[in-house]
């Protein structure tokens, strides 16, 4: 009833091969993409920004990134953290030796960068499957991370170790920096997810998005095909590492601040990991809900108990929601084993026949 | 299959909904507000729990025995944290509503926190830890380390080895051996050491740890070839217990290994058992439950069941540390409502009370406090205090000092601090204060 | 450049050759780090042979067994009758995570199941936190813990006892499986789930064996690492610091294990003591990993890990 598809006919291979070839689904989207750009600036509090929307969407740029690695193209990685680092790092270098840049494009040359230590650890990967593969990216991770502790060029000698995102205007209005205010930074990253999620969904759409899929379902047919397995395998890992670079250095410029390394420890790498999983691999909408999934429950345990009126101690909350989100977990993949995406799908499938049952 | 996606979508609705409502404590109009960022889980745990009952045992006695400060109640709120940035940045942001002064814990939320200082008008007491440089408080008016910083306390560190050894000419040509975490926090000592080093002409080695240091063989069986004369410890967590564990099974003579004052409680000597006998520590305040100020909490807190934990645990050093970091704050209140009156005051008049902080010793034994601490002055420039170290030693069943409070090298100290707080500013697009006109 | 040449490829050896007692030294720490590193791999080898699961919470089990462990013993449990009762702790655990969470997800992808033994590694930290409390403690099951000198190198009953627990351990699990009945169903349940099923040996019996022996194996490692830095959080994280291991022998090889953990541990103290200074020392965790990763760029299956067969 609500999906009304009676009527709209395609008549050209471009609107048949849409995004969104309903017309309901391209309106709610632009609607939503409108409110979304709008309402948190002027309506949400800081805390709400601050804690809850500025790394959701930082989260959901990473996780596109890894979804693009693990999900399309089937090679399991836990550098995710690695690589943000070295955006991060990258970017600091950057904008602090040549501050004249845009943000922006400094934002994108890290990016860059990051692809191209991306591609170097990717190699292994030629050789290498399954969950060795994974394993064998954790040297990735370890390797960087000590790197940048160690070497003292990257934090600009600080005596601190730790790196601080200076003040950076984009169109005359600060979005980085102490100085920036919260709606500022969360229409930065707002633009860059959107922009990236649409460049992402295209790729998955188009050539290299189909042999990726083939690499991951079965690569030794996808080779015999012609599908060439090192140019895919690294294009993989080289696009997935810009994705987690530019991600990384948001991390650093538009949510913490200032960071040492420490914040991009193996945790993060296995974090987003996470937010892949339960969203869903191999599906952009995924990266969002799994993201979304592993920031806002923890976040919602906290305060549910408040909200209740229901007084525990803090350490015992704590631990109940350790729990809780484990139990969580587990429930979601009994439910629905290939992630929150999946879910929506069979949603949106009920909902364009509903009220009818099929 | 319904009904499990009906559920979903009912925790969805709640999960997006619940930011909507970040809870703060309800306020009653007469009282001051403390958000108390605590570690009660995870790996620093046995650290964290002592110190939040320090915090919540001082509080309720200032509450209990006096009505609050000068009759204002605190009202303090935990937030567990965990030790970790993002959870501690989200403590901050959801309770800093009311806050006047906040305690960040963890180098990597003070790090965080101290460009927001100045924005959120919340004063940072940061004490014995986070950047150094803010204790140069011309740059960093809303920052505070004292009663000491890592430079410092390295610098008394040496001065102590010197003593031991019979005067500071004797350190030349000993060997000294940093065992530090591979960390920001781990390497704060370094450049001082190394300084001294060349001024003292002793031998350093650098010896770093990986987090999280649950295994250090390599590390120790490097010392057992160098053979120190003395080792200095700066780990964190599961990294000490290791550290005196393979110390104690290498043979080295517990009594040279001195580690800083994160590195020397109860917890840390645990799994060694009797092989941790002789370790010492540095410290800025003395362990154990004999001071007025544990009668008091006895009498008003734990013999009505308000205490915050066992009795047992009373005295510990973490517990101490906690009462004490409860105490500076309180005292600081103290001295802005001396000025600006015995109500609940703004961010900006309890920086002011920090920023003037006179603790003499005549009030710390008012407070019950004497001995326990040494006495301290904050001013303008000099957010570190004038305060003092000492060293103690855990002889099997408690820690005890065994040294006079010892001053450290200031005239070392304090140019380069003051270079480091010049670079940190500039990061942060700060300008000089001028004290004399304050 | 010369400078560079010779102080990465010829002091480090001439440094070795100089004091040849304390390369035994060095080496025999190596030996004995490795094989507390075995100790972890077992447990996840054990799972991943018979199930195919990659269990992640290997590492909290090691802390969950150690915790209750402790806690017994500090509630004034006798050390055996403790014992007796964490291992049937860890098998009501088994029996648990079979029925909770492996029977719902029975033919389901390998990453699921993965994803669901990070669920479980939540739930356990949270569960073990709870229940035992959050603080250091001491594991004192008896063990001897003094160092003696043997012709210049010392060596440390602790690790000595590890390393003959570890030894033990191994010779068990390996007769167990090549010898009883048992054992043998485990290795076929381990080959094809279906078929193994069409021959009448029942999956979830097995999965509960599996797990439990698994779990007794984290006991062992949790008493081992506890012994060294106390019973607390941190060591969880060994397992981390085990993966190296698992992918140099191979996830389904015991043998593997202990091989892969020799060889992981004494390259890297070699690599931490003689290479480490010339960078500033703190490379063993990633040149674990860097070393796993040679060697599995020439066996991708890991020394003792079955072939990857792949078919079109």
């Amino acid at each position: 009833m609500i999906y009304r598809e009676a009527g709209q006919f395609k008549t050209t291979y471009a609107s048949d091969q849409a995004i969104f070839p309903i017309v309901q689904d391209r309106v709610v989207v632009l609607l939503a993409i409108l409110a979304v750009f709008l309402v948190p600036p002027l309506a949400a509090n800081e805390y709400w920004l601050q804690a809850v929307l500025i790394p959701f969407l930082i989260y959901s740029l990473a996780a596109t990134g890894l979804n693009l690695l693990t999900g399309y193209a089937g090679q399991l990685s836990l550098g995710t953290g690695g690589f943000m680092a070295v955006g991060a790092y990258s970017a600091f270098k950057l904008t602090t030796a040549f501050p004249q840049i845009n943000i922006i494009g400094v934002f994108l040359i890290s990016g860059l960068i990051a692809a191209g230590v991306g591609l170097l650890f990717g190699i292994p990967s030629l050789r290498i499957k399954g969950f060795y593969l994974a394993v064998a990216t954790l040297a990735s991770q370890f390797f960087l991370i000590w790197l940048f502790n160690k070497v003292p060029w990257f934090v600009n000698y600080a005596s601190s170790g730790t790196i601080t995102a200076p003040d950076r205007a984009v169109f005359g209005v600060l979005v980085t920096g102490p100085n920036s205010t919260a709606p500022m930074r969360y229409l930065m990253a707002l633009g860059f997810v959107a922009v990236f999620a649409l460049i992402a969904k295209n790729l998955v759409r188009g050539r290299i998005g189909r042999s990726w899929m083939a690499i991951r379902d079965r690569d030794i047919a996808a080779e015999i095909i012609g599908v060439n397995p090192l140019r895919t395998k690294l294009l993989a890992f080289g696009i997935s590492s810009f994705y987690c670079g530019i991600a990384g250095a948001e991390f650093v410029f538009l949510y913490l601040g200032s960071a040492e390394t420490l914040a991009f420890d193996i945790n993060v790498s296995f974090l987003v990991l996470f937010m892949v999983i339960i969203g869903g691999l191999g599906s952009i909408l995924g990266s969002f809900l799994g993201a979304a999934f592993i920031v806002l429950v923890p976040i919602f345990l906290t305060n549910a108990p408040h909200l209740i009126g229901l007084p525990l101690p803090v350490a015992l909350l704590k631990q109940i929601e350790l729990m809780v989100f484990g139990a969580l977990i587990i429930f979601f993949l009994i439910v629905e084993p290939h992630g929150l995406a999946r879910l929506w799908q069979i949603t949106k499938e009920k909902l364009r026949l509903w009220p009818f049952p099929h | 299959m319904k009904r499990n996606v009906l559920w979903i979508f009912l925790l969805a609705g709640a999960i997006i909904a619940a930011p909507l409502a970040p809870v703060a404590l309800a306020q009653d109009k007469g009282s001051i507000y403390i958000p108390l960022l605590v570690y009660r889980t995870g790996p620093y745990a046995p650290s964290g729990i002592p110190n939040a009952n320090g915090f919540n045992d001082y509080f309720n006695l200032i509450n209990e025995r006096d009505g609050g400060i000068n009759g204002v109640k605190i009202v303090f709120e935990e937030c567990e944290m965990q030790y970790d940035t993002k959870q501690g940045v989200e403590c901050y942001e959801r309770l800093k509503g009311k806050a006047v002064v906040v305690n960040p814990f963890s180098t990597g939320i003070t790090y965080q926190l101290i460009p927001k200082a100045p924005v959120d008008k919340i004063v940072m007491h940061s004490m014995g830890y986070g950047m150094t440089a803010a204790a140069d408080g011309r740059w960093f008016a809303w920052v505070f380390n004292f009663p000491m910083t890592y430079w410092s306390q390295a610098s008394a560190f040496i001065k102590y080895v010197g003593a031991q050894e019979g005067g500071m000419d004797k350190l030349k040509g000993k060997k000294i051996v940093h065992v530090y975490h591979n960390s920001p926090y781990g390497r704060e000592a370094n450049p001082t050491l190394e300084v001294l080093a060349r001024q003292l002409g002793f031998e350093l080695t650098l010896l770093a740890v990986d987090h999280p240091g649950q295994e250090q063989k390599s590390t120790w069986l490097q010392i057992r070839r160098i053979n120190p004369d003395w080792i200095y410890l700066s780990g964190w967590g599961v990294m000490n217990q290791v550290a005196v564990k393979e110390a104690a099974a290498i043979g080295y003579k517990m009594d040279h290994l001195v580690g800083n004052w994160w590195s020397g409680s109860e917890s840390d000597v645990v799994a060694a058992g009797d092989g941790a006998k002789g370790f010492r520590s540095m410290t800025f305040h003395a362990a154990g439950p004999g001071f007025k100020v544990h009668q008091e909490i006895v009498k008003y807190l734990y013999d009505k069941g308000k205490g915050a934990q066992k009795k047992e645990a009373i005295g510990e050093v973490y517990h101490n540390r906690g009462m004490i970091n409860a105490m500076l704050n309180t005292e600081a209140i103290r001295t802005a409502m001396a000025k600006y009156g015995n109500k609940p005051l703004t961010g900006e008049q309890v920086r002011w009370g920090f920023e003037n902080l006179n603790l003499t010793e005549q009030r710390l034994e008012q407070i019950g406090m004497k001995g326990m601490m040494q006495p301290l002055r904050v001013t303008c420039e000099n957010h570190e205090s004038n305060g003092k170290a000492a060293v103690q030693q855990w002889d099997g069943k408690k820690w005890t000092l065994v040294s006079d409070w010892i001053e450290p090298m200031r005239e070392v100290v304090r140019p380069n601090l003051e270079v480091a707080a010049v670079e940190e500013a500039k990061k942060l697009g700060y300008t000089m204060r001028d004290c004399s006109k304050e | 450049m010369v400078g560079v040449f010779y102080a990465v490829l010829v002091a480090p050896f001439k440094d070795m050759a100089g004091s040849p007692a304390f390369l035994v030294e060095v080496l025999i720490g190596g030996l004995f780090a490795g094989l507390m590193y075995s100790l972890v791999a077992l447990g996840f080898v054990l799972i991943f042979k018979a199930s195919g699961v990659f269990n992640f919470a290997q590492g909290v089990m090691v802390l969950f067994a150690a915790l209750t462990l402790v806690g017994l013993m500090e509630r004034g449990v006798p050390v055996v009758i403790a014992l007796v009762l964490t291992m049937g702790v860890m098998v009501v655990l088994a029996f648990a995570i079979e029925r909770i969470v492996l029977r719902p997800l029975v033919n389901q992808e390998h990453i699921i199941l993965f994803m669901a033994t990070i669920g479980l590694t939540f739930f356990l930290e949270g569960f073990g936190e709870m229940v035992w409390g959050a603080n250091v403690k001491k594991l004192d099951v008896g063990i001897p813990d003094r160092s003696f000198i043997v012709r210049g190198v010392q060596i440390n009953e602790l690790e000595l006892t590890a390393a003959l627990t570890a030894a033990i351990l191994v010779t068990v699990l390996a007769v167990f499986f090549q010898r009883t009945r048992i054992g043998r169903a485990l290795r076929a349940v381990a080959d094809d789930h279906e078929a193994a099923l069409s021959l009448g040996i029942p999956l979830k019996t097995i999965w509960v064996i599996v797990w439990s022996v698994a779990g007794i194996v984290a006991i062992v490692a949790g008493i081992m690492w506890g012994a060294k830095s106390g019973v607390q959080f941190s060591l969880s994280l060994i397992a981390l610091k085990s993966l190296p291991v698992l992918i140099l022998g191979g996830f389904t090889s015991v043998p593997g294990a202990i091989v892969g953990g020799l060889i992981i541990g004494v390259g890297e103290k070699l690599a931490e003591v003689y290479w480490g200074p010339l960078v500033g020392g703190a490379i063993e965790n990633w040149f674990a990993y860097v070393m796993a990763l040679a060697f599995l760029l020439f066996r991708p299956q890991g020394l003792f890990g079955e072939r990857i067969i792949e078919r079109v």
